[in-house]
This record gives structure tokens, sequence and C-alpha cells, in this order.
């Protein structure tokens, strides 16, 4: 009772409550805790609410994927649309591996999106060191003309860029579907921010420590950053696992051609489309990336939310 | 060991001067303490000694070496930061000997070393630990031990006690004078806390404003402050002070040149009934009493303002209306611009003290 008593007095009714008699004074308080606790929870009913649908907008899609790639064909057509399989069909999934070379895609997928991150890694790791810690003639000019490459649609460099990867004759290789990407803007700016939260005495005990700027990034600063450094990767590593456009322009043949654009083709091959083997073709390109983000999920939330470096 | 000189150092960021041609010696062995309120360049002269801060002009030599263009990681010194600064993804044992692996020590030397210092500084079975797990107390000892660890010749703190609670630091305040005993190394030291510089240092340097106010020992600068600044930083309560103006009652030798009269707390007598003492008389109101058992401060409304007494092992006085009465040989004379008079003598002039 006290507690509750307090709590009304902060709000402003205590003062005027004080000189009522003390037993209407307790029912009309109790009556306002009461109120209070009902908003509470209606809010928070609303938010979940809030919450589920956001899960559902994002689930049902996938499930409906997944309830697609087990059916047979007849089965997706039918209306109303069937959630379970009547019996599932595993041969979509073998089928959808079988319509082209596909280890052959995956390999390529892996190489190129892998290559990619190493790339992007090598190069935004002391970039954004340099712009983090140093204090250079045109630096905040230099950093300006990063964060203008995020403003650019790639819709209106991809022909000059194609141009020149052709002229280099990278048509259809492995090289030419990963330089472009060999640097991240967004990264640069996201590791900047984690670098910048350092302490700069830890860095100063580093120097006296005698390490080298090197050791000083990858004991110090990689290790410290290290969220925000497995998000990158994660968005990196998907954005680039999932490119279909990029890939489609790039390769006229199947030397350099990824995952996405196999299974793109899966649709070609019988005229009419095969939703379910279709659907089997997107599980399998999708589930990689599950998996590394079962493994990783722990740091991203912590990413998110302690905002980098405690 | 080293001893280090700083010859006609400055200091500006930007348009703005921190020190200027300041000239310092720290001896070999010492244990310099360097003190002054916030923003006085105590920590800037000591982050270049470091060769974390460039020095915008003169020499600095460590050991007889001048290092304006050596590396902080070269300079052969070690420094424990405020905050410690203990790199949070290594464990302890990550902590002390990372040093060490980028001087190229070797594994087997390394652990030898780690494990004689945790010894020494009681973290032997932490070392596997996180510093995140640690209190504050054992953090600042993986501080030290990281410092330790690569016998350098110059040992730097920064403030290093100021995170721990009153208690912890009383303790590591006398481990850390046993350290140095032990080890004999030069240690410079930072603080704020005039208590910590005297109980600390053999040698202590008062800075304000950018500029040197007194370098000595602790007693000498007690007894024997060279200006204003140093009598009324150094001491708690600190030194009292009366412009010349309010001071009545008083015959000075050279009166002319003083500007202020001072004297300690502990040197005045509140004068009991019956009692005659000899001596500059000031009477006042005691406003407040603080009682800590063995000593007693008063504070005391006199004419010229407020003043403090501080009494030892006596009863507490209860009147409200007292004589305090300061020895002539206790007083202090400045000159009006705050420099230190000496060889002045004082005597009753007249005999109306009011």
């Amino acid at each position: 009772m006290k507690a509750v008593n307090r709590r009304v007095s902060v709000s402003g009714l205590g003062s005027a409550m004080g000189e009522l008699p003390s037993g209407t004074g307790t029912g009309t308080v109790r009556k306002q805790a009461l109120l209070n606790r009902t908003v509470r929870y209606a809010l928070q009913a609303v938010n979940y609410a809030g919450l589920l649908l956001l899960v559902l907008v994002f689930a049902l899609p996938f499930a409906w994927m997944m309830s697609t790639s087990l059916k047979t064909l007849p089965e997706t057509m039918i209306f109303p649309p069937e959630w379970i399989p009547r019996s599932p069909v595993w041969q979509n999934y073998a089928d959808a591996w079988n319509t082209g070379p596909f280890l052959h895609y995956f390999t390529n997928s892996i190489i190129i999106a892998a290559g990619i991150l190493i790339l992007q890694l090598a190069t935004i790791i002391p970039a954004a060191y340099a712009f983090a810690r140093y204090k250079f003639a045109g630096s905040g000019f230099l950093f300006g003309i990063v964060m203008v490459t995020l403003m650019i649609p790639a819709q209106l460099i991809f022909l000059p860029v194609y141009l020149e990867l052709s002229a280099w004759k990278l048509l259809n290789t492995h090289l030419g579907l990963v330089l472009p990407f060999a640097s991240s803007a967004f990264g640069i700016f996201l590791l900047r921010q984690a670098f910048m939260q350092v302490s700069d005495e830890l860095v100063e005990a580093g120097r006296l420590d005698q390490a080298s700027e090197w050791k000083i990034i990858v004991h110090i600063m990689v290790p410290l950053a290290k969220p925000v450094l497995v998000t990158f990767m994660l968005f990196s590593f998907i954005a680039h696992w999932n490119d279909y456009f990029w890939p489609l322009v790039m390769t006229t043949n199947e030397t350099a051609r990824t995952l996405p654009i196999g299974i793109a083709k899966i649709r070609e091959v019988e005229g009419v489309a095969t939703w379910n083997t279709l659907m089997a073709g997107n599980l399998i390109l999708v589930a990689p990336i599950l998996v590394v983000f079962f493994f990783s999920q722990r740091q991203i939330i912590r990413a998110f939310v302690y905002n980098g470096v405690k | 060991m080293a001893k280090i000189e700083l010859k006609h150092i400055s200091k500006k960021f930007k348009d703005e001067t921190i020190i200027q041609d300041l000239n310092l010696t720290i001896k070999d062995g010492s244990f310099t303490v360097l003190v002054g309120p916030s923003g006085c360049g105590k920590s800037t002269t000591l982050r270049m000694i470091a060769g974390l801060e460039k020095a915008s002009g003169g020499e600095i030599w460590i050991g007889g070496e001048c290092v304006n263009d050596t590396a902080p990681g070269l300079r052969d010194v070690a420094m424990v930061f405020q905050n410690y600064a203990l790199y949070p993804t290594m464990s302890v044992r990550g902590n002390i000997e990372f040093g060490l692996k980028n001087r190229g020590v070797a594994k087997s030397e390394r652990e030898a070393l780690v494990n004689d210092i945790s010894e020494i500084v009681g973290l032997k079975p932490h070392l596997d630990k996180k510093p995140q797990s640690l209190s504050g107390g054992q953090r600042q000892r993986v501080a030290l031990a990281r410092a330790m660890v690569k016998k350098p010749k110059v040992f730097i703190l920064d403030e290093p006690l100021s995170n721990l609670d009153a208690k912890l630091r009383n303790q590591m305040r006398t481990e850390l004078i046993q350290l140095h005993r032990r080890l004999g190394t030069t240690f410079v030291y930072v603080t704020h806390d005039q208590v910590e510089a005297m109980s600390m240092g053999d040698e202590i340097v008062v800075m304000n404003g950018g500029v040197i106010q007194q370098a000595e020992s602790p007693l000498k600068l007690y007894h024997d402050p060279a200006n204003l600044f140093t009598a009324q930083f150094i001491g708690t309560p600190a030194m009292n002070m009366m412009n010349i103006r309010d001071v009545r009652g008083l015959g000075l030798t050279a009166g002319e040149q003083v500007g202020f009269v001072g004297f300690r707390p502990e040197q005045a007598h509140i004068q009991e009934a019956g009692m005659i003492g000899d001596g500059y008389k000031l009477e006042g109101e005691i406003i407040t009493r603080e009682s800590l058992g063995a000593e007693n401060i008063y504070q005391i409304q006199s004419r010229t303002g407020i003043f403090f007494v501080k009494t030892f092992l006596e009863p507490l006085v209860e009147d409200a209306q007292v004589t305090v009465v300061v020895p002539y040989d206790q007083l202090y004379y400045f000159a009006p611009n705050g420099e230190r008079l000496r060889g002045i003598s004082a005597r009753a002039a007249g005999g109306n003290v009011t």
C-alpha cells in the first residue's frame, strides 16, 4: 500500500489527496492503481500483437516456400491452397539439384561470396581504423567521398563497370564477379563508428606495449568490434550469395555462374513453371545462409543491443 | 633506472599554450609526484614523458638519451592509466604478456616472468580470467603487473588510485610505496590529491597554470612554501590567508612589502581563560566544529573573514566566542604577487588587538 501511495504522489495527486479523509483516499488510490495496471497490460498486448504481425509477415512466405517445395506439381495449383502436402515429395530437391550443374554453381557461389568478403575485410578494416583514429589532411573530405558512394545507385554505374571489366577480359570469370565489390562504404562507416568508441587509453596502452599499428588493429580493435564485424560479414555474405543481377550481367556461360542464376533457370527448363522444384531450389539456396546465421546470431544480437563496443 | 630531464618544454594545443618553458629534473630512482589542480598541465607533462603527446618545443631526456623522436614503446617507460586501460578481450595473462610478446620475448621466458609478477601482485588464481570479472583493486593490480613485467626504466602513473574506494586507495598507496622501494625504479606519479602526493612522494612538483610552482620534498614543501599557491595547495585545511589591510596589531619589519599574511590551521591555538600566549591574536566566533576523534577542526568567523583552526588530542572547545593565538614565528608572509617573503619578524604593535 505504501508503495502505491508513493507512486501516486509522484504523479502529483498526493498533495491534493492529503486533505481527504483517509478512507476515500485509499479507495481512489486503489482504483487509480488498477487503472494503471490495465493500461499497462493493454499496451503490452498491442505491442505483442504488432510483433506477432511482423513475424507473420516474414515467416509466412518462408513457410509457404517450404510447403510448396514438398508438394506435387498439381498440388501447387489447387484452390483453396493447402498448407500441408498430402505426402511430402523429397524428389523435388533431387530434381532441382539435377536441372543443372548445381555443385558447380554452389562452388562458384562460395568462391565469389567468400572472395568478396575477404577482399572487403582487407580493405575496410585499415580504412575504418585510419578514419577513426587519425587526423590527416583531407581525412574529412575523403570520408565524405566514401559516404557519397553510398548514395550512388548501382543502376547508374553498372554499365561503365561492365564495359571496363569487359575491356579487361573479365567477363565469365570469378574475378569479374568479385572485383566490383572489393570494398564497402557501408562497412567502412559501420566499423569506423565501432572503432571510434574504443577508448584512446587502450590504443595508448598498446603503443606503450610496443605494439605496431597493425598489432593494435588485430589484437585490440578488431576483437572489440567483433559483433559489428560479424554483422557486417553476414550482411555482405547474404547480399552477394543472393545477388542475381550482377552475375546475370557478367556471365554468358556456366564458368562463373552462381546459384541464384541456376535456380532462376529451373523455371525455364520445362516451359511451365514447376513451382515445387523451384521452391526446392530456393531452399537449397538459403540453407547455407541459415546455417551461417545460426552460428552468428548471438554476435549479431550483441551488435544491435550494445551498439558495438561497451 | 633513469633520470628524466625536461628542458625548455612547451606544449600548445592549436592556439592555446598549455605549458611554456618548463624545466624539470626528476632524479634517478625517485618517487616524484606531479600535483596540481585540474588543467594545470601535469597530465600533459606526464604524457609527453611517455611519448603519447609530442612536445611543441624543448627536449626530453630519459637516462641520458634525448627521446624526442623515440616512439612510446621504445622509451622503456611503462604507464598505469587512471582507468587501467586493460585490454578487455584478453585474459589477465594476455594483458600482462602483450608487451613481452611485442618485444619478441620467447614463450618459456614469458611464462616465467608472468608467473613471477602475478605471484608478487597476488593475481596467480586469476590469470585466465577476463578483466571484466575482476574487482577494481584486482584490475589495478593487473595494470601494475602489466607495467612491472616489462622491467621499465621509468614508471608513469596517471592518477591510478582515483577509481578506487577510500579504503582500497589507502591500501594501494602503501603497496605502491613498498613497490617503489623494492624496484628502486624512477616513479613519476600524477595526482590532484595533495594527501596522496604528500604521503607517497619523496619529491613533489606543484604545478599551476602550466608553470612549476615548487619542486621539493614533502616536508620542505609544507614547512617552507615558496609562494602563496603552494602554501594554500598543500595541507588540509589549507593555510589561512589574510590580506595585510585586514591585519591589525601586528608590527612587521619591512612591512610595506607584505601583501598577505598566512598561518597553518594546526599552528594556531584556541586560547583558554587564564592562558597567556605570545603571538598574533585573532578573535572570532566558532561556526562549525568537526571532530574526527583525534583531531578537531574549527571553522571560525572573524572580523577579517573565515579561517580554520585544527587541534590534536584536545577536548572540543564549546565556547562560542574565542581568541586564537598564532605564534609569531609561525606566520608566513607573501608579497602582493604571491611570492614568499622571508626574514620578516613580527611583534605586537600597540597592544590593541581587535
